[in-house]
């Protein structure tokens, strides 16, 4: 292993870690605010991927125009999940919710393979995604690095928008304390479905992403990055958004770099991540930037 | 201006408030007080919206019926409390926290006027705006929640104990301010277990007992009844 080859693996593994960012941040998102996990995350990213493939196939759209439209219909998907399947659980015990997410995840899953069939279909690959680009001696995809640039600015965007603006406040408001956000005048289901619309619109984009990277969709093609991106968001501190992030990045940083450097480990490359979780566990059960007390008042 | 009728609140089996009726007119301080689980806190709970009373109760605040409204419809009324336990928001700042208390207003002007109103009545909230309100003390968060109630500019300032948990010496500090409030044309309802002080702060005030209204009369009539001197003065 050389040095150039280690800058690859990095730039690799900065790239999928972005990617699994961007999907954690959903979990955490609605964690913080409902304390419960959406296992239907996994299968929103499914769906943003089909959502591109009919744009295309179906309305013939430029491939551009398949993101945009893909992105929307998956934050309604997101938003419409949460009225239908969340909202009238809220007062229910924690796990009637959790799940109720578990059913929606199956339902999903189960719809999608009668609806779209089980065979994989081909993702798009527009050029532009697939050029290799040269940054010295070290040779990459341009998805390897239009990835995190644009998570990077979504990520931004998101801390943003939680850290300095009103909306942030009355979502942070509501993670806490439902009643005396109430009190505020603070509209606690629009916050909540907000959420959910946003955590899912980044999803899309992951899932996007994640096509482009491994052009094959299926109906179950969301089972692990979803899983991944829960443990990242758990390792990270479940609720926290740097967390999160942090999570994403040490996961796929850790997962190509395993692949890279143990190449005789390939096959158990989807276990390493369990593996990640359960040593977190045990050593940090709040996760690496967890609060101390998780619980609500 | 607050108008209570037959207020009737149950959880499960639990009778909690028992068909109480009770008016705030505009301009007072009126004081209800009560032992621990009498239906104090419910029935500001419910005049807020958090808790949902039982068929037949009525709300009406300035002509408007509040009684299934939701909680963030009757704060934009111009209702307000203070909860029990202050609950102000922990990893907020005390900035953050008075900002959240103006959430819905639209008027930019008068939020930063009415926070500087809130900064001048509590000059340690200024020099603390930047902490993380986890990080207030006990005596500090109570002003801050009472600062979060004011930046709504409240026509009606409900309390929940706001003595509770607090030194004698700065629960006199927070009944002037209260006094002071006050003459600045907030009315407020007040619960309190300290009965000494919110009978002789209050025009108005009506005892409770295990659901029910028991006694009522003006704030001084109360202090010198057998009854209340012997259940809450302790005389
Ligand atoms: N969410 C709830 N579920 C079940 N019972 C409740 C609930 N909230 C209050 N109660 C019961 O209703 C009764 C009245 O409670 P409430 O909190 O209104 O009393 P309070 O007068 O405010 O008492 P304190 O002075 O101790 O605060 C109590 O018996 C209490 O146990
Ligand atoms: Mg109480």
């Amino acid at each position: 292993m050389n040095f150039q080859l280690f800058l690859q693996n990095l730039a690799n593994g900065i790239s999928l870690g972005s990617l699994y960012a961007l999907i954690a941040i959903g979990y955490t998102m609605v964690y913080g605010i409902l304390r419960f996990i959406n296992f239907a995350h996994g299968e929103i990213i499914m769906l943003a991927t089909y959502f591109v493939y009919f744009g295309i196939l179906i309305f013939s759209m430029p491939w551009w125009l398949a993101f945009i439209f893909s992105i929307i219909l998956t934050s309604l998907l997101g938003m419409g999940i949460e009225k239908v399947a969340y909202k009238p659980l809220r007062d229910s015990p924690r796990i009637s919710i959790l799940i109720s997410a578990i059913g929606v995840s199956f339902l999903i899953q189960n719809l999608s393979l009668v609806i779209f069939g089980g065979r994989p279909k081909a993702f798009c690959q527009p050029s532009i995604f697939t050029k290799m680009v040269t940054f010295g001696n070290v040779k990459i995809t341009s998805i390897t690095f239009i990835t995190p640039i644009i998570a990077g600015i979504l990520l931004y965007f998101v801390t943003y928008l939680v850290n300095n603006t009103k909306t942030g406040m009355a979502m942070r408001a509501t993670a806490k304390d439902f009643d005396t956000a109430k009190l505020m005048g603070i509209d606690i289901d629009k916050i909540i479905s907000l959420t959910f619309t946003l955590g899912s619109a980044l999803a899309a984009v992951g899932g996007i992403m994640w096509g482009l990277r491994y052009p094959q969709i299926h109906p179950f093609i969301g089972t692990m990055p979803g899983l991944k991106c829960f443990i990242a968001a758990v390792v990270g501190g479940i609720g926290n958004i740097p967390g999160a992030v942090l999570g994403g990045f040490m996961l796929g940083i850790m997962e190509i770099m395993l692949v890279a450097f143990l190449p005789g480990l390939t096959g158990y490359r989807d276990a390493f991540a369990f593996v990640l979780l359960i040593i977190i566990l045990l050593v940090r059960p709040t996760g690496i930037l967890g609060e101390k007390i998780a619980e609500k008042v | 201006m607050l108008k209570v009728k037959d207020l009737n609140i149950r959880y499960g089996g639990i009778h909690a408030v028992r068909g109480i009726s009770f008016e705030v007119s505009e301009g007072e301080i009126v004081a209800m007080i009560g032992a621990n689980g009498a239906g104090k806190s419910s029935t500001l709970r419910a005049i807020c919206g958090l808790v949902k009373p039982e068929k037949g109760s009525s709300i009406n605040f300035l002509g408007k019926d509040l009684t299934s409204a939701e909680t963030n419809q009757i704060v934009r009324q111009g209702i307000t409390m203070v909860p029990e336990g202050r609950r102000v928001f922990p990893d907020l700042t005390v900035r953050e926290n008075l900002i959240l208390g103006s959430y819905f207003r639209k008027d930019p002007q008068g939020i930063k006027e009415d926070m500087d109103w809130v900064y001048e009545i509590f000059p340690r909230l200024k020099e603390r705006r930047e902490q993380l309100a986890g990080t207030l003390s006990g005596g500090e968060q109570q002003m801050l929640a009472l600062g979060r109630a004011l930046m709504s500019r409240p026509k009606l300032l409900m309390m929940d104990e706001p003595s509770l948990g607090l030194a004698p010496i700065l629960v006199k500090e927070i009944f002037e301010i209260l006094k002071d409030i006050h003459k600045q044309g907030v009315t407020m309802l007040l619960i309190e277990q300290n009965a000494r002080m919110a009978l002789q702060l209050a025009h108005y005030g009506y005892v409770l007992e295990t659901g029910s209204i028991i006694l009522e009369g003006t704030g001084e009539e109360l202090a010198i009844s057998e009854m209340v001197k012997k259940a809450y003065l302790g005389e």
